[in-house]
């Protein structure tokens, strides 16, 4: 399409102007994400590029360095002691000491172990004394995953402390050169407190992020490249080994074995991802504009006991969802408060199906999601709005216009502005809102044909729903949860991708300091 | 022509104030009905907490005979202990994963490090991630540990904890605030980082510091997910989400629906009198940082 410059685009009329501008936004979408992928190549040139001036600073280092840094490529820590940095060379000595150690011990088992995941399952044996069958357990496939990955892990963070130690004998030799003096012990623990600060504040959070999160996560992916489920639990009832893709191809996979009536898992998984797209939508933006629109209304001048009305939703808030969500699903049932106050009225004959009707049920789900989310987001809004300057109302209102147009020319483009990201985190949460659909319908009604996939899939079930139904029950295919977690990430991630490059608000977090 | 000119502005003035005396009194009524409707549900609740007549859901709310039957049978359950098990869990989860959230965001918000970006980053896409699949394998490592069921509370105070630190948008948001010129005028003085946090931002961040314990000790007050994995129906480990979950089930709800009642009473009251309390400090934490995130 014609790209106009500056002066001619001030020339067109108004209608034309805005079909331009937002044209010209839909054509910068390939663009962009062109643009995510060139920069992935990027990255990965540049990680290429780091490994090989790594090696080369390394072969250099040892090249050049004297008989103390030779030395220390195969025993840390051994320049340090050396040179008289002596707590620096212990914890190096004491951290390759423990890495041979383990690996001797027990790390070596573990890795051989893994491709195969174990080789002996339990066995039946016969008891000739007692005369009764027992069974053996021998590997275990579980721990094999869990111990390799943790293996994989402290081979790396040897790696690194490896290529440290070697860092620190070149810098030791330069700063020795120069005619300087090396830090000691003393020194090193007062850093600590001090420039070296955060390294002490972020141990402890990174420590943790790094085994209950990090390792996880990787654990799961691996799963999911394995037949690990309620039979093939790798200790108990069965080993489970490595099926390569087999699970996203059962996943994505559209066809259907068993004739026609039952549904394909890529059909099913369709199902759910549009639905919880469509929730995320609805959820997002109803909250965002009803939840301005209150804040608005109870900021407006001339309103008294602001405070009273605010803590009345504040307080919703500080009740725990369990109970509210759990109260208002039976509030919503076909015996409960609502159908029989209509009833009692007169208005209605029979109750209506507010969780068994798929569409009565999506609804009525969106409608308390608002009720639970207007609060909030309430919150939120108010203080922007506070924030807007009113020298613009006053300029606006001088020039005639009216609060329609004050709202859409001034208020909502600049809460767009100040929230965008704040919109797309909130999006992304409402994708993976478990606590409101789970406590509220647990997925119901049931959808019969999707539900010939794992799990008992429901209209209202969204893909983290779904994922905790699958590793529910005796089943429990974990290897097919964790497809779908990892598909989860992957619809996620491009959102948010697509998003944070589309959107011309993310701003420089200097710029809030 | 004259009295024109002299009544035209009047008039519309006028006319302003009954407009905005009319959208006005819309408003009052529209924020009456929003009041209504948002209490409706708890005003239910607490009623049906004292209904003595029958014990499952029915179609009216005022209740025909009134007693404190529901609360006397609350305490012939296993609900004491659950209630312990929450509220001990909650209290400790607060402290330390305050003191988790509070490091993590004063270094990323004051600190300038080579890693800092790519670990934001990283966490972001950590994020990305259900947090509900590691649960699969964390459930099977605690339980190799001794740490589920009947001793699930040890187990999900480590679960509540461990990854806390992701959670530093808000407080770093915060953080950001605080003047970095402060920081350097006590630098200069020759004070240490150890020194700056604990004498300068300590004492200015009393507002996020209440607002990270508040969050952090309704987060498991009201979780039901990672509790209900750990406990894994051992009543005694339960906490109040997991075990109250269940009187709402098909085959107990006839029984034990007034229950449920009064025990979500006895839940809600001591955290919803601690966050009015702290209502204040909550609002700024939410209108100051979550938004940024």
């Amino acid at each position: 399409m014609k790209k106009y410059t500056d002066l001619e685009f001030l020339k067109l009329s108004k209608g034309k102007k805005f079909l331009y501008k937002i044209t010209r936004f839909f054509c910068s979408i390939p663009q962009k994400i062109l643009g995510i992928f060139v920069a992935l190549w990027n990255l990965i040139k540049k990680i290429a590029f780091a490994v090989k001036d790594e090696a080369a600073d390394i072969f250099s280092t040892f090249v050049h360095g004297d008989w103390k840094t030779k030395v220390s490529f195969l025993v840390m820590g051994f320049g340090n002691l050396a040179r008289g940095q002596i707590l620096r060379g212990l914890l190096f000595l004491l951290f390759e000491g423990v890495f041979i150690a383990y690996m001797v011990l027990a790390g070596g088992y573990w890795m051989s172990m893994l491709p195969s995941l174990g080789k002996v399952g339990p066995e039946e044996k016969y008891d000739f004394i007692l005369d009764t069958y027992y069974t053996v357990y021998n590997d275990n496939s579980f721990k094999i995953l869990l111990y390799g990955v943790l293996t994989i892990f402290f081979i790396i963070a040897f790696i690194y402390t490896w290529r440290v130690n070697i860092r620190q004998n070149k810098m030791a030799e330069k700063i020795l050169a120069s005619g300087k003096k090396l830090k000691s012990g003393k020194d090193d623990m007062r850093s600590l407190v001090d420039d070296q600060f955060h390294k002490t504040l972020m141990s402890l959070p990174l420590t943790g992020i790094l085994i209950f999160t990090v390792m996880p996560i990787v654990f799961m992916i691996l799963v999911a490249f394995t037949n690990y489920d309620g039979a093939h639990d790798g200790y108990y009832s069965n080993l489970f080994g490595w099926v390569g893709m087999d699970n996203f191809n059962t996943m994505l996979n559209w066809n259907v074995n068993s004739g026609g009536s039952v549904q394909s898992y890529a059909a099913t998984f369709g199902e759910v991802l549009a639905w919880t797209l469509m929730w995320a939508f609805f959820a997002t933006f109803t909250n965002y504009f009803l939840g301005m629109f209150v804040a608005m209304a109870i900021n407006k001048k001339g309103i008294n006991l602001k405070k009273l009305w605010r803590t009345v939703l504040v307080m919703t808030i500080a009740i725990p969802q369990f109970i509210s969500l759990l109260y208002v699903s039976k509030m919503f049932a076909k015996n409960g408060i609502i159908n029989g106050f209509l009833m009692n009225m007169g208005w209605i004959e029979q109750a209506l199906p507010f969780w068994e009707d798929p569409t009565w049920a999506r609804i009525t789900v969106i409608i308390t999601n608002i009720w639970i989310g207007i609060p909030y987001l309430m919150l939120i809004t108010t203080g922007i709005l506070m924030n807007i300057p009113s020298d613009l109302y006053e300029s606006a209102r001088i020039d005639g216009a009216n609060p329609w147009q004050q709202y859409t020319k001034i208020t909502l483009p600049y809460m767009l502005f100040v929230t965008g990201p704040y919109l797309l985190t909130s999006f992304t949460g409402n994708m993976n809102n478990f606590n409101v659909i789970y406590l509220l319908t647990g997925g119901a009604p049931t959808n019969p044909a999707a539900s010939s996939a794992a799990g008992t899939v429901g209209y209202t079930d969204l893909l983290i729903t779904w994922l905790f139904k699958i590793t529910q029950g005796a089943e429990s295919q974990y290897y097919l949860a964790s497809v779908v977690g990892i598909l989860v990430f992957v619809v996620v991630a491009l959102i948010s991708l697509v998003v944070y490059n589309v959107l011309p608000s993310i701003k420089n977090e200097e710029d809030f300091q | 022509m004259s009295e024109n000119n002299v009544t035209a502005p009047v008039k519309r003035h006028m006319g302003l104030k009954t407009s905005r005396a009319l959208s006005n009194t819309a408003i009052y009524a529209l924020l009456i009905c929003i009041s209504v409707i948002w209490l409706i549900p708890f005003v239910c609740i607490l009623l049906q907490s004292f209904r003595v007549e029958l014990k499952g859901p029915v179609g009216y709310v005022l209740p025909k005979q009134w007693g404190f039957d529901n609360y006397i049978a609350l305490f012939k359950t296993d609900f004491p202990r659950w209630y312990v098990n929450t509220f001990v869990s909650a209290l400790i989860t607060a402290v330390l994963q305050t003191i988790i959230v509070l490091c993590m965001s004063y270094t990323l918000s004051r600190f300038r490090f080579k890693m800092r970006k790519p670990l934001m980053r990283f966490m972001l896409i950590l994020g990305m991630f259900p947090g509900m699949l590691t649960m699969i394998i964390l459930y099977r490592v605690l339980s190799d540990l001794g740490l589920t069921q009947e001793n699930a509370v040890p187990g999900l105070i480590l679960v509540y904890i461990a990854s806390s630190g992701m959670g530093y948008y808000v407080s770093k948001g915060f953080f950001d605030t605080i003047p970095k010129s402060l920081d350097e005028a006590a630098r200069v003085d020759g004070a240490t980082r150890f020194q700056v946090l604990k004498k300068i931002i300590l004492p200015l961040s009393k507002p996020i510091v209440i607002y990270t314990i508040l969050t952090a000790f309704m987060g498991p007050w009201g979780d039901y997910v990672f509790a209900q994995y750990i406990s894994f129906g051992t009543s005694s480990g339960m906490n109040v989400a997991v075990g109250m979950y269940r009187w709402l089930n098909h085959d107990q709800i006839s029984s034990s629906y007034t229950m449920f009642c009064a025990g979500g009473v006895l839940v809600a009251i001591p955290v919803t009198a601690l966050f009015l309390c702290l209502q204040k400090y909550y609002v700024e934490g939410v209108t100051g940082g979550a938004v940024k995130g």
